[in-house]
């Protein structure tokens, strides 16, 4: 196309008043707008441009003629409403969504729990190599989530696992972590196993924070460690438990890599255990972009209620503390 | 700087908006012709392949054409090369020139204009080439030819020969003698199977049924017709179920850690699967070379010979191809010509779908098999025999519908709920075309 413009044009082109005229020294310095420029860029490209296109996809589906076969045959149309009625209607998801939120109540009391025994432990003054404990801790947190699945995926197959062996060794039978019942289990051991550590260390650095001065006027009144653990040190990271609390809530409904890795490896993890994993399903293994888009933008708003509802409900209580 | 910046991207931003909006359209503009090449310019082809060493095999073809240059690109997979052959063609660009395509993803492949007809750019002695039923999966039935065949795999039935021998048990040749070699293999040692129902292989399962006569879906006038619970499946469904309730099988799926090592060990001591099997089996039981051995597969009633097919793909040329016509020359060379056929076969390991070169390319048993020096000739005897069958618009639909039903009916060791599984696989997917659009009958 552009080797059409030959040389004679070109010169006419160049007399079109492209360029302002000459600039005026402005007022409003331009320095701020150039240093946000990048983020803006950033948000936009990256953020609100696909968020708006999977709002956009998600009221438009395909529509066929006749066999489906050959050019054009294939036209994209208005859904309206459609998809989400779909997806809202859709037993996949539902039970899918029940089998997250049950999940959920399994992993975040379980990782927090934890998370917050090993943070009282490393913070209580009898314990040793605390650097060292923190760092093994810390240590699954680093490994890839699809890793550390496929190290448990051997460890839960009896005919490889060593424990499965060790047990039969001793004439034990262990129960089977990949068993229908159990597989929830299985998948949140998983879960608890990586996300301990980074709790941890979130609740850890909360606890590092709080003045001495408590503790010591603690124990001139008598207070045993415990007593100082459950009385000062707990009530004081609470803000820190509301915000793992959050972080966890909104992972747990995103839970997607270890179902994802296990799913090959037993007949009882279905292709719609978690949403997310319904939503790439549609998307990429039946190749409709449209309902997948509607069921991400359900899940989204579905996240973002969960997280804000749970912050309201806390809201008076974690203020209460800081202001303390 | 800024400003071109910022103009690309919104022009980017655009695009990417009105992409879907003229998603349709894309594809009959690029079927208008290919892009002119000057005289003594090479031609660039981009190839997205899975098969082993297939690189290699592309060599040959680079070697002897100076002025048409193909690179192969590495693919994972059947699915996921197809998953990304859809994505590039909803995105306008980034497909590559041609595509290995597994024969049951054309119809999907075509149905999304994905593919180019080329019916015009590969000789007309092409056809002669395939049998029949391989010839009908890359046309679909129309007037168009949307592929050229590549391999085929026909179903086998691969066992432990010295397995066999320790407990006197002959080679089945019918599906109840298969029932009663299992149970006998399993009687002798709790420990041992004849083999898994896999509840993540449905490919596996539709080419079981196909043997027993099934075809998953049909082309009547303008619609389409689903027949995944016809009796034919159903007899299939309730074997297997049968032998997985009688716990003579096992139940766990194909190609986990388990499953390797249960086939190393000797614990797993049969294997129904296709002819690329030798590959999968040395690739998981390097421990076992030498022990094992093929035999057409079991049929349904003595002295029949009819199987079905596990894989096997095509090599299409897509819709975004600014070099159609160079494109489909190289795919013809590679599926038909002596030299291409020879390195498909020895180079990359598959079963060429050729009739007319692959006899002289395949003289020697594959490596692992090298106990059994007529694997080809059994491998030749069946691979006229496959059963025809239709693959549907939808089968990734009906494919991700067989993983959960009959990953429950597994589990569940009950005969009557494999035949259940079936029903339900049938509604999803019939339902699926009719939420599409599609005329169902």
């Amino acid at each position: 196309m552009t080797s059409i413009t030959s040389e004679p044009n070109s010169g006419t082109v160049r007399r079109v008043p492209d360029q302002t005229p000459p600039r005026r020294r402005s007022r409003v310095p331009k320095a701020p707008y150039a240093f946000v420029l990048p983020a803006v860029f950033l948000f936009v490209f990256s953020i609100a441009i696909p968020i708006l296109y999977t709002a956009y996809l998600s009221l438009r589906t395909v529509k066929v003629e006749g066999l489906g076969l050959g050019p054009g045959a294939r036209t994209e149309v208005w859904a309206g409403l459609e998809n989400y009625a779909g997806t809202l209607t859709d037993r996949d998801f539902l039970s899918s969504v029940l089998r997250v939120l049950g999940y959920g109540l399994v992993v975040i009391p379980v990782m927090l729990g934890l998370a917050l025994l090993f943070a009282l432990l490393l913070d209580s003054v009898r314990v040793r190599a605390r650097r060292f404990s923190r760092l093994v801790i810390f240590m699954p947190y680093a490994v890839p989530a699809v890793i550390s699945s496929l190290l448990w995926g051997f460890l839960y197959l009896p005919a490889v696992s060593p424990f499965t062996y060790a047990a039969d060794q001793v004439g034990v039978t262990l129960p089977q972590p990949m068993a229908p019942g159990l597989v929830l289990f299985g998948i949140a051991n998983i879960a608890v196993w990586g996300g301990v550590g980074f709790n941890m260390i979130v609740l850890y650095t909360a606890l590092r924070s709080i003045p001495t001065e408590l503790y010591e006027a603690a124990r001139i009144d008598g207070c045993s460690e415990v007593q100082i653990a459950w009385r000062i040190k707990v009530p004081i990271v609470i803000p820190s438990l509301i915000m793992t609390s959050v972080f966890g809530m909104i992972t747990t409904l995103q839970v997607f890599a270890e179902p994802t890795v296990l799913r090959p490896l037993t007949n009882n993890i279905s292709t719609s255990w978690s949403p997310l994993m319904m939503i790439y399903r549609d998307a990429f293994t039946r190749n409709d972009i449209y309902s997948a888009s509607a069921t991400s933008v359900v899940l989204a708003v579905a996240t973002f209620v969960l997280s804000f509802g749970f912050l309201r409900l806390v809201q008076n209580r974690a203020f209460a503390q800081e202001n303390r | 700087m800024r400003r071109s910046l910022r103009g690309s991207l919104v022009t980017l931003a655009v695009s990417a908006l009105l992409l879907s909006a003229c998603g349709g359209s894309s594809d009959s503009d690029s079927a208008s012709g290919d892009e002119a090449v000057k005289p003594g310019e090479k031609v660039e082809l981009n190839f997205w392949s899975w098969a082993p060493e297939m690189d290699k095999t592309v060599e040959a073809w680079n070697d002897t054409h100076p002025d048409i240059h193909v690179t192969v690109n590495k693919q994972d997979g059947g699915d996921t090369a197809v998953t990304k052959l859809l994505t590039a063609i909803k995105a306008g660009s980034g497909a590559p020139d041609l595509m290995q395509a597994e024969y049951q993803a054309l119809p999907t492949l075509v149905g999304s204009g994905a593919l180019a007809d080329i019916k015009d750019d590969i000789g007309d002695d092409v056809q002669g080439h395939f049998a029949e039923g391989v010839w009908s999966a890359v046309t679909l039935g129309t007037d168009a030819v949307y592929a050229v065949p590549q391999d085929s795999a026909p179903l086998m039935f691969f066992y432990r020969a010295d397995v066999f021998e320790k407990y006197d048990i002959d080679v089945p040749t019918t599906w109840d003698e298969y029932a009663a070699a299992a149970k006998k293999i399993h009687d002798e040692d709790s420990k041992q199977f004849l083999g898994t129902f896999s509840s993540n292989d449905a490919g596996l399962f539709a080419g079981l049924t196909q043997q027993a006569g099934a075809s998953w879906w049909g082309i009547d006038g303008d619609a389409w017709s689903v027949a995944i619970d016809s009796d034919a499946s159903k007899k299939v469904a309730s074997f297997w179920g049968g032998l997985v309730e009688d716990g003579v099988i096992d139940n766990t799926p194909m190609y986990t850690p388990a499953w390797n090592s249960a086939l190393n060990k000797g614990t797993q001591v049969g294997w129904v699967s296709a002819v690329w099997a030798p590959g999968v089996l040395a690739g998981n039981a390097g421990d076992t070379a030498g022990k094992w051995k093929v035999a057409p597969l079991p049929q349904w009633n003595a002295g029949e010979n009819v199987t079905g097919a596990w894989g096997g793909s095509s090599t299409a040329v897509t819709s975004q191809s600014k070099h159609k016509a160079a494109a489909a020359q190289f795919a013809a060379w590679l599926n038909t010509s002596a030299e291409g056929v020879k390195a498909l076969a020895t180079v990359s390991n598959v079963y060429p779908a050729d009739q007319q070169n692959s006899a002289a390319a395949l003289t020697e048993s594959p490596e692992f098999f090298e106990n059994q020096d007529d694997f080809y000739d059994v491998a030749a005897s069946v691979a006229g025999t496959v059963n025809s069958f239709t693959y549907g618009p939808n089968t990734n639909v009906a494919y991700s519908a067989f993983n959960d039903a009959f990953g429950k009916a597994a589990q569940s060791k009950k005969a009557s709920s494999f035949t259940e599984a079936l029903a339900t696989m049938q509604s999803q997917t019939v339902e699926d075309l009719k939420s599409n659009g599609f005329t169902v009958k």
